[in-house]
């Protein structure tokens, strides 16, 4: 990112945090926890320590960061190296990403960024101008992304409460900034389990490593009646209600699932884990030493708020988390396609210098698709 | 401590109490050598060991007649004077194991026979002692929270024993007697075989020498010769591909190659090239990290990630040779 960029987002982003210093909080036990941002066109600080809402606040002013992140991990000694740090305990977080849902880039809401000649074009498997294949794709506002995004979240919490007897009043949900959502449950009784126990409950949300003998298919001698039910809890009830669709066609498709085998099972199995499995990503949830990003702060992948969710089904990213101001500013814009910020439409920009609200401006500063030079 | 009798001690004789037995009768080892009747024990100790390493469990006389009682609970304390007069650890550990299994069986019956309220209760306040395991019984299940069922089968690799293959409900796992008690084998075995090792050394007793000796033939048969393969499993092999390709390899992926590479002896000047076709590659940045994880500049060599981990991210593909092995280092390494 050039210079004059790099200026214009961190006084942006300070300048939010100056305002919205209500939305940035350390979390219970600050000093406990281990701090880190990023700078633009810079590395990752970490192993920080900061004990209080105005520590982080003299931060935010002092480095005008571009990313700010906190433990989910509390240690004794949170500033010293990672090997040093000894580590007590670890809120269960999960992170939910429109990236890991889709098997194909949404048409209408992507683009390639040739990484050989900066080319930015509609998608497309290869560069129109250099024809190479080392590209990147760059997602704008989606909002079936969105929704799906949402129907995981909710999939997922449905799990917490039943399956892992997590109290409803205690999973927060978070926008991430981006085009996802970030899930905690602080204080649980999971707090205290390592990362290997962490991918199991992975897995098991994800409906993961599953075997034919669980839902009651025995290589030898099959009892019908000890396949899955509508009534039966967790993925068993699940797990049938996929299978057999109503009630009613259950004997029917009983008999087709014997009749197809052990491994025809096994294989199905797997092909319903696409389908019920809650599409988290592991490597957040597995990870006991991660610092993730801090609410209230800005995710500079697209100049949005990491915030709290209320209601996630009344829930609009593009709107609510969208704080930038609207003040109008110049930027040569190179985006042929359209996008949807604060309900107003933007594009298709065709290398142009236009006019646009802060907001727009910096989100597609962000995306890489804008420069103010 | 569990308040034990002299029935649960010959069940569990690993625990505190048995050695509080010992004491107790005044006993000492020398008397086990010269008197006849405390001779037939140390035969016992010796029969209890050969059984173990033959993977067969002890079978014990529980009836609780004065002289019964004290064979078993001294055959097992001999067993381990023997065991570490003769300093042969994997005969501790074939030991150790069968003893945990011999005591797995006792604990699910009286797990199992709610009707003895006292066995029941002993029972389940050995597995909160010794494991921190709360076990409830619920209807025909035993439940236990799904945080602790975790720490226990975490070091199981069956795939039954995975979250997902477990009947759960509302945080609790529910469990078979046998299953539970199944649950802490592990740590039972490592339970019984810290405390051997841990006991002290004694020096060689007179009338133990010929025991000792014969332990330690028993022993050299199962020393393990190994032969390795410089073949690559599938995973780095894929992990070479996407790199050879020029396509993105994931952060997850790139530590996967590293990892291995450095752990079977690579240094970073032959590792770095691999990286070279990586659409984002800087060779500065890629020096650095594979310095951090060689160690050279941090303070922990890093391990190759276990072939769990690998499968969770999504990089592992098992072929039947993948079978017996546990991390992708493994790959190859053949017993001869």
């Amino acid at each position: 990112m050039n210079e004059k960029d790099v200026m214009l987002l961190e006084d942006t982003f300070k300048k939010f945090y100056f305002e919205h210093f209500d939305l940035l909080h350390v979390p219970e036990n600050p000093e406990l926890r281990e701090f880190g941002f990023q700078k633009f066109n810079g590395g990752m600080n970490r192993h920080i320590t900061l004990k209080s809402d105005k520590e982080l606040h003299l931060l935010l002013m002092q480095n005008k960061p571009s990313d700010v992140y906190c433990s989910n991990a509390c240690y004794r000694f949170p500033n010293l190296p990672m090997t040093e740090k000894d580590w007590l305990n670890a809120d269960l977080i999960f992170d939910i990403d429109a990236k890991d849902l889709r098997k194909t880039h949404p048409v209408k809401n992507s683009l390639i960024k040739c990484s050989n000649c900066d080319q930015i074009s509609n998608l497309s498997d290869s560069c129109p101008n250099c024809q190479s294949t080392k590209l990147g794709v760059i997602t704008l506002t989606c909002s079936d992304c969105i929704k799906a995004t949402k129907d995981e979240v909710k999939k997922l919490n449905q799990i917490l409460i039943d399956d892992l007897g997590i109290n409803p009043q205690s999973i927060e949900i978070f926008f991430s900034g981006n085009e996802g959502f970030h899930i905690y449950v602080p204080k649980s009784e999971y707090q205290e389990i390592g990362s290997k126990e962490r991918a199991e409950i992975s897995d098991y949300i994800m409906f993961r490593g599953a075997i034919p003998e669980t839902f009651g298919f025995k290589r030898f001698n099959l009892n019908k009646s000890s396949l899955p039910k509508f009534e039966d809890d967790g993925w068993n009830g699940k797990l049938a209600k996929q299978l057999y669709g109503t009630k009613s066609n259950r004997p029917k498709i009983l008999q087709q699932v014997i009749s197809g085998g052990y491994s025809l099972f096994q294989k199905r199995l797997e092909e319903f884990r696409q389908i019920i499995g809650v599409k988290i990503d592991p490597n957040v949830t597995n990870d006991i030493h991660r610092i993730f990003r801090l609410p209230g702060s800005i995710n500079s992948k697209s100049g949005l708020t990491k915030i709290f969710v209320d209601d996630l089904d009344k829930f609009d990213p593009y709107t609510d988390a969208c704080h930038i101001d609207d003040e109008k500013i110049n930027v040569n814009a190179n985006c042929p396609i359209t996008f949807t910020l604060k309900n107003k439409k933007f594009g298709p920009y065709k290398n142009e210098t236009v006019s646009l609200p802060k907001f727009a401006a910096i989100y597609m500063i962000c995306k890489g698709i804008a420069s103010t030079t | 401590m569990v308040n034990l009798g002299s029935d649960e001690i010959i069940k569990y004789p690993f625990l505190d109490e048995a050695g509080k037995y010992l004491s107790d009768k005044g006993f000492s080892l020398e008397d086990f050598a010269t008197n006849a009747d405390l001779k037939k024990i140390v035969e016992s100790a010796f029969e209890r060991i050969t059984t173990a390493i033959d993977g067969r469990i002890y079978k014990s006389d529980l009836t609780t007649n004065n002289s019964s009682t004290t064979n078993e609970i001294f055959s097992f304390l001999i067993a381990v004077i023997l065991l570490k007069l003769s300093g042969m650890n994997t005969l501790t550990r074939r030991f150790s194991l069968a003893e945990a299994r011999r005591a797995e069986k006792f604990l699910e019956t009286d797990l199992k026979n709610q009707q003895n309220t006292r066995n029941a209760k002993i029972s389940l306040e050995i597995l909160q002692e010794l494991f921190s395991v709360t076990i409830q019984k619920e209807d025909e299940y035993f439940t236990i929270p799904i945080a602790d069922y975790l720490k226990h089968s975490v070091n199981f690799h069956e795939r039954e024993w995975k979250l997902i293959n477990r009947k759960i409900l509302h945080g609790k796992v529910q469990l078979t007697s046998h299953e539970t008690v199944r649950l802490v084998r592990k740590e039972l075995d490592r339970y019984i075989f810290l405390k051997i090792n841990s006991s002290s050394s004694p020096q060689m007793i007179q009338g133990f020498e010929s025991y000792v000796t014969k332990l330690k033939t028993l022993a050299k048969k199962f020393e393990v010769k190994t032969v390795e393969s410089t073949e690559y499993p599938p995973c780095i092999k894929h992990a070479i591909e996407v790199l050879e390709k020029g396509e993105n390899l994931s952060h997850s992926g790139r530590f996967l190659l590293a990892t291995f590479l450095l752990n079977k002896g690579q240094t970073v000047e032959q590792i770095a090239p691999l990286f070279k076709n990586a659409p984002d590659y800087n060779e500065k940045v890629t020096r650095y990290q594979l310095n951090q994880l060689s160690g050279t500049s941090g303070t922990t060599q890093y391990k190759c990630p276990s072939c769990e981990k690998v499968k969770s991210q999504n990089l592992c593909f098992p072929i039947p040779d993948c079978d017996p092995i546990i991390n992708p280092i493994q790959f190859g390494r053949k017993r001869i």
